[in-house]
């Protein structure tokens, strides 16, 4: 699975793409998001963290399939 | 709609897209680099956006504000790069026959584009540098 980075969250993986191995089986939104805050602690310390796929904000329960395009979204503060 | 993310803010392009014989009110939002932020000085600011995103909610937004009063016509453009104290990074417009939509939408936009548009801004002060918003 390929994450796509952004601000803060590329900065935190030091790569504007990560790579997800299979045997991580992770299944929906709600359970990359605990991955990556076991797997990089500075994600948790963001005032909050969402997940895109195929470019529209998604729920916790949605379930990742790996042909999407899946990205990470921290804070935003354009403007 | 005129929805954009560019390097160069061209201010014109926004007024001369709203410019029209029935609108009464070109209502326009520049925002700006400001040269200080919580007692520090600003040197520069750098924006980078998710564009394919950013594009698809500045259009959600812009239909939003469409459906909720009575404009002619919507421009967003924002900027992305690195941007100096006084330059130009967004541009907010609307046309409306009377001035009371086209404030109240440009408002609107303005404040839900901060909050939902996959933009992000870092700060360079003279010692370090942070993401705005990132933490709490």
């Amino acid at each position: 699975m390929e994450i796509l980075l952004f601000g803060i969250t590329r900065d935190i993986v030091g790569k504007s793409r990560l790579s997800i191995p299979e045997h991580e089986s992770i299944k929906t939104v709600g359970g990359l998001k605990a991955w990556l805050g076991m797997k990089f602690p500075a994600m948790s310390e963001l005032s909050s963290l969402a997940v895109a796929v195929n470019s529209e904000y998604a729920g916790d329960e949605l379930t990742l399939d790996k042909n999407s395009e899946i990205a990470l979204i921290p804070p935003v503060s354009g403007g | 709609m005129l929805i954009e993310i560019v390097e160069h803010i061209d201010i014109g392009e926004a007024n001369k897209y709203l410019g029209s014989d029935t609108a009464g009110a070109i209502n326009l939002f520049i925002g700006t680099v400001r040269n200080h932020s919580k007692g520090k000085t600003v040197l520069h600011l750098d924006f980078e956006a998710y564009e394919p995103m950013a594009l698809k909610e500045m259009e959600k937004l812009g239909k939003l504000a469409k459906d909720k009063w009575p404009l002619y016509e919507v421009a967003i453009i924002h900027a992305v790069g690195s941007k100096l104290p006084g330059e130009p990074v967004v541009v907010i417009g609307v046309s409306s026959a009377h001035r009371d939509a086209s404030f109240e939408a440009c408002r609107f936009l303005i404040d839900e584009l901060k909050n939902t548009v996959p933009i992000w801004k870092k700060e360079y002060y003279e010692d370090n540098s942070v993401w705005v918003n990132a933490h709490p």
